[in-house]
């Protein structure tokens, strides 16, 4: 009757081996691993996409915000699959008769009708959260500033080097593999020895050193006058976070000088600038000369490397266009670099004031260059256009008081 | 202490017995609710690593987390079985646990179609999934996570695309057509051979190459690891991994209301008649017994989908109240779930159990359709066919060696989605390293193709 292995025996020692909860079941979970894979591959997802999350532009309007959210959907990994039938068919079960009507459809959510594989489409969306500082990681890999050249005088800076190791040190330097390998080296020569003594411990050592410094400074202008509109600023103001956050990461001593202006100009600090806004008639002159005046009172272009970065939707005043062109001609001769861009989320096809001015300088040999936002997905766009052109420039020899 | 489930284990044995239920030995073990819920998700107590598993894991974690199921065990047949129960299982759980292992054990002994896939697979998946992914652990230390991922995200988007008629160990196709039949030799051919004639040049037969595939070949994931030209061989062994798995998976997939049906039937029969059984641990395994089987969640009037606890419960107890043991225990042996519903689902039955054919209506109400027995029944079935995965086979071979896949839209009425398509043929073109293409049907039935070269 019973084909099975008689009596209870053979089931007894699985059971008893079985009593015990295995520990292990809670150290490792592959669940978790694979969904720290699916993660990853997310984050991978969304540097692609980039862009619309840079353009996310209440990250710049909180000081404390370091961390962007970003809402995602879980990825998919594809299978052969029906297209969606707009009137799908199924079975249910319950008090219904022929040509009933029951009310609107709510998913079944019984636990029922899952497929094994796995087919349905699960629509969960995640919150992914992630570091400003990753995110200008991934932009600014290949970002430089165009044209930056080491500047003498007072562009020397001494700076604290590892170098070496001693016996003695700060307890957080100490490197515990070359301890274990002092170790390793002195039990081997005797037996019985004790696994460590203080005469194995390494400690790693500083050193000052001195470093050319690449001194530059970095002009942000911004035109906040009545014809650029909420959404036009926040565009401007989204570029030159990005830039900002990205500059100061990747040079230390750096200054960026945050200007805006409308008939008038004014000199702001890094968060007010962020705030501001204006009202009134547009004068770029007032702008770009606020820029010289700053320049030539703190920042001598001999020993610093300066930079502008105009933002403006080019509606400039007619009579304005021959003192602006003045200023910008002197602040290019000066500056490594000068960028334009104009913010044209409204639409426009002729070339703009603003936009002539800088081509004008461009034909002339300056290094010059401008791009355009119309919306968010731009913004990325335009910082890369300005921070990776430095070899293209250099080709065209343009850069001011480069020396052959 | 608590009185411990196992402790009834034996005396449930010996009432299965004197029922006449046959199994082999089946070892249990108690699992956190993590380990329960990952074992839901890959299938496989230890299974090969792959992100959407990781996907999937959290999505579940998060129904758990919101109460939305429960797990109480997973049954892994074979010789010996395995049977996880979850450790948060109270008392009452476990002894309707392990009576319904026991149901599942006999179940999946006797089923043919379970006997036929462990003949093939062998009675030992879970070693065997283990050392399949042990091999991935080693290839991902060879060629590098990545390159392991393609292969798998390939294999694993095709995992439904088996021929479970053809086997899981098969011959290549022959290269050449097979010769025509030789001429019968009747009065008629020998007196014929007789006569004069120059027939000395006897129609010499050329062989003929067949074409690849001789047939429309349904099991893509052995076709790709047999005939993709420049796939490595660790690339071939990763998709023959993932066919044996699914090969094991099949007679879960396709018996499952009859197999969790008979499972129930009996853990409700032991208990019933198990009077070992203290009266409330009897009154607690019932009731969580009630709730497995409610067609209906306790708060609805109707559902719209059918529980297939329910469905193969009320559909045994029936079989076996009218026809009695025996008969029960052929259908076991002999059927799977459609031959099962087809043969056993009847008319007043269905009427019974309230079952009814529905549609949704675009952007409305959903809307009962006339009772139709047959239509009915198919219903059930429609998503049961080669694993609920639309119809999709390989077509030919072109001599630029493009692989041409084909969607049998006449089957499953409707196009594929070709986005979605577009998607698999680049993960398939990866390992494939031609272009691949694959004809099915727009909304207005018209022939489109969708196609992809591998990335360089």
């Amino acid at each position: 009757m019973n084909p099975d292995p008689p009596g209870n025996e053979p089931y007894g020692t699985p059971y008893a081996a079985a009593q015990a909860v295995n520990d292990w079941y809670e150290l490792f979970s592959r669940g978790s691993r694979d969904w720290l894979r699916h993660s990853e591959k997310i984050r991978e997802a969304v540097r692609d996409h980039l862009p619309q999350i840079v353009s996310g532009s209440d990250i710049i309007s909180d000081d404390g915000a370091r961390t962007v959210r970003v809402p995602v959907r879980m990825l998919e990994h594809y299978r052969f699959r029906l297209r969606t039938d707009s009137e799908p068919q199924g079975v249910g079960q319950g008090a219904a008769k022929p040509g009933d009507l029951l009310g609107p459809a709510n998913a079944g959510s019984k636990p029922g009708g899952k497929g094994a594989g796995g087919t349905e489409r699960g629509s969960a969306e995640l919150l992914l959260e992630f570091k400003v500082n990753d995110i200008i990681e991934w932009m600014w890999d290949e970002l430089k500033l165009p044209n930056l050249q080491p500047r003498v005088g007072q562009s020397e800076e001494a700076d604290w080097k590892r170098e070496g190791w001693d016996r003695r040190g700060a307890r957080s330097r100490l490197d515990r593999r070359r301890s274990l390998k002092e170790s390793v080296k002195r039990r081997a020569l005797e037996s019985s020895a004790p696994s460590f003594i203080d005469e194995d411990l390494r400690f790693r050592q500083l050193t000052r050193r001195r470093q050319p410094a690449l001194r530059a400074a970095v002009f942000f202008l911004l035109d906040v006058s009545a014809s650029m509109t909420d959404a036009d600023r926040q565009l401007a103001k989204t570029f030159f976070f990005w830039v900002a956050a990205g500059l100061r990461r990747e040079y230390r001593s750096l200054d960026i000088v945050f200007v805006a202006h409308t008939t008038d100009a004014w000199e702001f600090g890094e968060s007010d600038f962020f705030k501001v806004a204006g009202s009134g008639g547009t004068v770029a002159s007032a702008g770009l000369r606020k820029v010289t005046e700053i320049m030539q009172e703190r920042f001598d272009p001999a020993t610093c490397n300066v930079y502008l970065f105009y933002a403006s939707d080019g509606d400039n005043a007619m009579d304005d266009r021959e003192p602006a062109r003045a200023a910008l001609e002197s602040i290019a001769k000066a500056a490594r670099y000068s960028g334009y861009v104009e913010i044209t989320s409204g639409l426009r096809s002729t070339q703009s004031e603003t936009a002539r001015l800088f081509d004008e300088l461009g034909v002339h040999g300056s290094a010059v260059g401008r791009c355009s936002i119309k919306d968010p997905n731009d913004v990325i766009a335009a910082v890369r256009h300005f921070f990776t052109l430095e070899s293209q420039s250099a080709a065209t020899g343009a850069a001011p008081g480069s020396e052959p | 202490m608590k009185p411990d489930w196992r402790s009834h284990l034996p005396r449930l044995e010996d009432l299965a017995r004197e029922h006449g239920l046959s199994w082999s030995p089946v070892i249990f073990e108690a699992v956190p609710d993590s380990f329960m819920t990952e074992i839901a998700v890959y299938g496989l107590p230890v299974r090969m690593p792959h992100w959407s598993f990781g996907a999937r894991y959290i999505y579940q974690l998060l129904q758990r987390h919101m109460g939305y199921s429960r797990l109480f065990e997973v049954v892994f047949p074979g010789n010996p079985g395995r049977a996880y129960v979850a450790s948060s299982n109270g008392l009452a759980d476990n002894v309707l646990v392990a009576a319904h292992v026991l149901g599942h054990a006999d179940f999946s002994k006797n089923n043919l179609l379970f006997r036929r896939s462990q003949e093939q697979v062998s009675e030992h998946i879970i070693e065997h999934a283990a050392s399949h992914a042990r091999q991935i652990e080693r290839d991902i230390e060879a060629h590098g996570f990545n390159a392991v991922e393609r292969v798998l995200d390939a294999a694993l988007s095709l995992e439904q695309y088996i021929d479970i008629d053809c086997g899981l160990r098969r011959e290549p196709y022959p290269e050449y057509e097979p010769p025509p039949p030789p001429v019968s030799d009747d009065a008629f051919r020998s007196r014929f051979a007789t006569l004069d004639g120059d027939d000395k040049a006897a129609p010499q037969s050329r062989r003929i190459r067949a074409p690849l595939p001789p047939h429309p070949e349904k099991d893509l994931l052995w076709f790709i690891a047999m005939y993709a030209s420049d796939m490595e061989s660790w690339e071939r062994d990763i998709f023959l991994a993932v066919r044996a798995e699914s090969f094991y998976f099949y007679p879960v997939y396709a018996t499952q209301t009859m197999n969790e049906g008979w499972a129930s039937y009996w853990h409700a029969r032991l208990l019933r008649e198990a009077d070992f059984i203290a009266q409330d641990t009897y009154l607690d395994a019932i009731k969580c017994h009630s709730d497995v089987v409610r067609p209906v969640a306790a708060e609805e009037q109707i559902a719209l989908a059918v529980n297939p606890y329910h469905l193969g419960f009320t559909l045994w107890e029936e079989i076996i109240k009218e026809g009695g043991i025996d008969a029960a225990r052929q259908i076991v042996r002999e059927d799977d779930d459609f031959s099962f519903l087809r043969n056993h689902l009847t008319r007043e039955r269905a009427a019974e159990m309230g079952l009814f054919r529905y549609q949704k209506q675009a952007n409305g109400p959903v809307k009962v359709l006339s009772e139709d027995i047959d239509e009915l029944r198919e219903a059930i079935l429609k998503d049961k066919y080669n694993f609920g995965a639309p119809r999709v086979s390989v077509a030919e071979v072109r001599s630029n060696g493009t692989l041409v896949l084909e969607h049998h839209s006449d089957i499953d009425k409707r196009g594929l989605d070709t986005d979605c398509a577009k998607k698999v043929l680049e993960y398939v073109a990866h390992v494939w390293r031609r272009p691949v293409v694959l004809k099915t049907i727009d909304a207005a039935s018209k022939t489109v193709e969708v196609s992809t070269t591998p990335a360089a």
